[in-house]
């Protein structure tokens, strides 16, 4: 088990979870991650792909088991989260900008409170990751005056800012027009071929061909199937999995 | 294969039927329809009539002379000699006449400072030292004690200075009172919790009055012996817990309002709960209620008239004792009390025009 752990730097270790007394959320996740892995999860909705994703940087609390990411343990310990949260960037599907912030200083807030970063330095850093998501040129707008894409862009930028080694993507293309998933994708393809260890909940079958070293199958809060995409997409190993892709393939 | 169709858009030209300029308002928002027709010929025939009665009485028949008499002559309108009569008493309350200069002063300090408070350009580090100066030198001006000034007790302050300095500095302590309640009743710490809500809850249920009166009245029973604290403080403390539950209430409406996802984002980001709360979820959640807030202020602004309840003279209650206990003078009790009508509606108004300005210097991250 120890050697596990330094070799993976995300581990679920029968891990459960409920919201309230009746709804089982989570159940019996077993999960390792290893450093650099690219990891897609799908499934249908109400299955715990987001919960899922939310426990690794405690947005949400998990009752039985344990989760361990880059060796610490998530416990009450604030001290754990702080350190955790640190390395864990998050992109939501509702993008989550600070709307009444720049978009510069929505980058550069984290860094400076929780990073103690002087405001020059991170303004700097942040003008780098914005040109990084090709968005340097909107840095003295508002959010809100930006398209869906451009915001999800910045939403990435602003989560790299802490230089996390980990990358959560929840939905984040779900809320977008059809036009904008794809400069939103580019972007994400881009940081996938850097190698940070990346877990995307996400129905763009395109995207988990294209860069996910691994597909995770989720269905009513636990793991189904789990595969390389090639294999997953070709020959699903059973039939809840099969269903599903029927269902999302159809069109 | 078929040759690509270039897409062309249509140009975009004006509406056909005009709807801006005077004629067109007046057609639409004054004789739209038959109803609207009647309606506002109604209104015109009901205004043409009495409002050349109000000017009669107001400014053609009226007179200004500071004589009592002059105003109960026949046809004589209204009685504006009144204010010039008394008007020192009404603004100053029984404050001792030689030194008004003193409170005179105090006030347009108080009054300086609250328009630069509210003027972007000098919102600069200094004005907080500008607060400590312009506050000491208020009570300094208004105690005396200091300069060879001599003591005024503070039973013997009133009208418009004591109602400003009661407002203002009640204004600025329930507001950082308020923000801690209503943080407080969305904590997840059942103790912080249910205090704040009983709070809330207990301040609600009963009225400013009464609140004023255990200030006064029974506060001093609970203290020990030969420990006093002036009825003023008192009465500011009681004013100020009465103002903040109701501000608290409109606060924690703003909070509410916030969608999750901040609070989330600025949790993934590490930020800490005092920092998600200060930088993120308070500069959005204040900037949603400031309609709120700011009817608080102003209502809290005219509650201070209360006060007389304990015996502070403040602008009303200082009308009252102007006129009550003058037989002459009596009669005119309207003209004074359009006079501090006039005052209040001054700043009232001058509050609620600035409430509107912040709103749109707030809503400029939202401009598209």
């Amino acid at each position: 088990m120890p050697t596990e752990q330094t070799k993976d730097i995300i581990v679920f270790d029968k891990v459960n979870k409920w919201y309230g007394n009746s709804f089982h959320v989570l159940r019996d996740i077993n999960l390792n991650v290893k450093q650099g892995e690219r990891i897609v999860i799908c499934g249908p909705s109400g299955s715990g792909k987001s919960t899922l994703i939310r426990c690794i940087n405690r947005l949400e609390e998990h009752q039985e088991g344990h989760v361990f990411v880059d060796g610490t343990e998530l416990t009450d310990d604030i001290k754990a989260i702080d350190k955790v949260r640190k390395e864990v960037g998050m992109v939501f599907q509702q993008f989550n900008l600070f709307p009444h912030l720049t978009v510069l200083e929505n980058l550069t807030l984290s860094p400076m409170y929780v990073g103690k970063m002087p405001k020059k330095l991170a303004e700097e850093k942040a003008m780098l990751q914005l040109k990084r998501v090709r968005i340097d040129e909107q840095a003295g707008k508002y959010p809100l005056q930006l398209s869906g894409g451009q915001q999800q862009r910045v939403a990435i930028a602003r989560a790299l800012c802490l230089t996390p080694k980990i990358m959560l993507f929840d939905e984040p293309t779900s809320a977008l027009d059809p036009e904008m998933i794809k400069e939103v994708l580019d972007v994400m393809v881009e940081l996938a071929n850097q190698g940070i260890t990346m877990i995307c909940v996400t129905h763009e079958m395109g995207f988990a061909k294209a860069v996910a070293d691994r597909v995770i199958f989720m269905d009513q809060g636990q793991i189904v199937e789990q595969n390389n995409p090639h294999d997953f997409f070709n020959n699903p190993q059973t039939d809840r999995s099969k269903d599903f892709l029927s269902k999302i393939l159809g069109y | 294969m078929a040759e690509t169709i270039v897409f062309q858009s249509l140009p975009s030209r004006p509406a056909p039927v005009n709807t801006e300029g005077l004629v067109p308002w007046v057609k639409n928002n004054l004789f739209a329809n038959w109803q609207s027709s009647i309606v506002t010929i109604v209104v015109g025939a009901f205004l043409l009539y009495y409002v050349p009665q109000l000017i009669n009485w107001a400014v053609i028949t009226a007179t200004t002379v500071a004589n009592a008499d002059a105003c109960r002559a026949e046809g004589v309108g209204a009685c504006w000699g009144v204010i010039r009569e008394k008007y020192r008493l009404i603004i100053f309350g029984r404050y001792p006449f030689a030194e008004q200069w003193r409170p005179l002063v105090a006030t347009l300090l108080m009054v300086g400072l609250l328009v630069m408070s509210c003027t972007r350009m000098f919102w600069k580090t200094w004005l907080i030292a500008a607060w400590v100066l312009v506050l000491a030198a208020f009570f300094a001006l208004m105690y005396g004690g200091v300069g060879g000034l001599s003591v005024v007790q503070t039973d013997r302050w009133g009208g418009l200075p004591l109602t400003i300095m009661l407002a203002t500095l009640s204004i600025v302590l329930c507001f950082p009172i308020a923000i801690a309640v209503a943080l407080g009743r969305r904590s997840r710490l059942p103790a912080i919790k249910t205090f704040c809500t009983i709070y809330v809850e207990l301040i609600r249920g009963v009225p400013l009055i009464s609140v004023l009166f255990m200030a006064s009245f029974m506060f001093p029973l609970f203290m020990p012996q030969g420990v006093t604290i002036d009825v003023l403080i008192r009465v500011l403390v009681g004013v100020t817990l009465f103002a903040a539950a109701y501000m608290a209430e409109v606060i924690r409406g703003g909070l509410q309002a916030m969608p999750k996802g901040q609070a989330e984002a600025a949790a993934s980001l590490g930020l800490s709960y005092w920092q998600t709360q200060f930088k993120i979820i308070l500069p959005q959640a204040l900037a949603m209620v400031v309609p709120g807030i700011m009817n608080n202020f102003i209502g809290l602004f005219k509650d201070t008239s209360l006060v007389y309840i304990v015996s502070l003279y403040e602008l009303t209650g200082a009308l009252g004792l102007a006129l009550n206990s003058d037989a002459d003078w009596r009669p005119f009790k309207l003209e004074g009390y359009l006079f501090i009508v006039a005052i209040y509606f001054t700043f009232c108004f001058a509050m609620s025009r600035y409430s509107l300005w912040i709103e749109k210097q707030l809503n400029k991250s939202k401009l598209r």
